[in-house]
């Protein structure tokens, strides 16, 4: 057996890569490329809710995005440093998000215009994340699975804040229903784009199945997802803008209606509504931190020098 | 410009509660151990998961290599006298 056989066979056998054992070279830039998306997604999803924690109805719906925000930032550096572990620079990854190279959720490109999209966020788009990350728990690469185990105990909370959020407007006057179903029907088809292109049009597919780095297709965690979805608007007495939908007793699934593939390719391409307002309020973010970076970087060499000295003397 | 390259990477331990040893949990970079305690508490203990937390820089860390791997812990294979269930006692023998 070569090293790629023998590296296949233990995959195959459930065993678990860690940082320094040897792996093929397709695996390493597959991984980089999949976990530095996803260090991505959590670090820009923080920029749409961020828009409402000064616009939260009440102190404790404010604090309670804040820590849910404060969440997405811990995610993302889970995931860079997961990321690190295969010898790619934080700042490297962090240059070709800002450069535009990188990669993240287009889910991020939508822009959170009312109140309600901060429940139809968390009950949409983290319950879809929660779908593609519960898997990941088991993926192949150590590093990763346990960055996601983290990542999935937190999500929870996510997912039922922004749920209570729709089931309060929901449950209120006929402005706020209004204003749910309006924000339910911007959002739920970006949020089955989550889980990418179809199966025959998704071009590794088989390989990170194979590698373990991907345990579900993504035609079978979407459907998961409507499966799960479905009955929960149901219960917030709110409609799912697709005509096609409907319960299929013979599949034992619900059958949906297409998704707009034009416009997912569109925004993956870097034109969708925010790409250009998320990715500069990224670049600002960073270049207006740079201060209080250089400022630590000052006092801790200054105390470095000190102690040093001061050890000396002694 | 930023010298954010030159921070070391810092491996985070926490202790999750008194009684049990400090754990490690992930790593993060900081200018300094002040911070990166700082940083740790901040990510890594926003829901009661420690009551301490230790950090050390990554670069002091000596690990065995995953090629010696065969030769440090293959010997141990053949022992198998080390464990208790080795010894074959008749069952009139109580509470061993
Ligand atoms: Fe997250
Ligand atoms: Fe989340």
């Amino acid at each position: 057996m070569n090293m790629n056989e023998r590296f296949e066979a233990y995959i195959a056998s459930d065993a678990k890569i860690e940082p320094k054992d040897w792996m093929p070279d397709a695996y390493r830039k597959t991984l980089i490329r999949q976990i530095s998306q996803h260090a991505h997604s959590e670090v820009v999803g923080m920029l749409p809710e961020g828009n409402w924690v000064t616009r939260a109805p009440s102190l404790l719906r404010k604090s309670i995005l804040l820590a849910k925000v404060q969440d997405e930032a811990g995610h993302g550096l889970y995931l860079y440093s997961a990321c690190e572990t295969l010898g790619v620079s934080r700042d490297d990854l962090i240059a070709d998000l800002h450069s535009g190279k990188a990669k993240y959720s287009s889910i991020f490109n939508y822009p959170a215009t009312s109140w309600a999209d901060m429940g139809t966020v968390g009950w949409l788009v983290d319950g879809a994340a929660i779908m593609n990350q519960v898997p990941l728990c088991k993926t192949s690469y150590g590093p990763y699975a346990r960055a996601m185990v983290r990542v999935c105990k937190e999500e929870s909370f996510h997912q039922r804040q922004g749920f209570q959020i729709l089931l309060a407007l929901c449950n209120g006057t006929e402005a706020q229903k209004a204003m749910a179903q309006e924000s339910l029907n911007r959002w739920w088809w970006p949020a089955l784009m989550m889980f990418g292109p179809r199966d025959e049009d998704s071009q590794h597919t088989e390989e990170s199945m194979r590698w373990r780095i991907k345990r579900f297709t993504n035609d079978e965690l979407r459907q998961k997802f409507v499966d799960m979805t479905v009955p929960q608007a149901e219960l917030l007495g709110l409609t799912i803008p697709d005509p096609d939908l409907k319960w299929n007793e013979e599949r034992g699934h619900y059958d949906f209606g297409e998704i707009d593939w034009n416009e997912f390719h569109h925004v993956i391409r870097g034109n969708g509504p925010c790409n250009r307002e998320r990715l500069e309020a990224r670049r600002k973010a960073h270049e207006e931190g740079a201060w209080v970076r250089d400022a630590a970087s000052a006092y801790a060499k200054k105390h470095a020098r000190t102690d040093a000295s001061s050890t000396h003397a002694a | 410009m930023s010298e954010r390259s030159t921070w070391p990477l810092w491996e985070v331990f926490v202790r999750s509660r008194q009684g049990l040893s400090h754990r490690h949990v992930g790593s993060l970079h900081a200018p300094d151990a002040e911070m990166a305690i700082q940083n740790a508490r901040d990510v890594y203990t926003r829901r009661q998961e420690g009551v301490s937390i230790w950090v050390l820089p990554a670069s002091s860390i000596t690990a065995s290599s995953p090629a010696d791997k065969d030769c440090l812990f293959e010997p141990a294979n053949d022992k198998v006298y080390r464990h208790p269930t080795f010894y074959d006692l008749p069952d009139e023998v109580k509470n061993m």
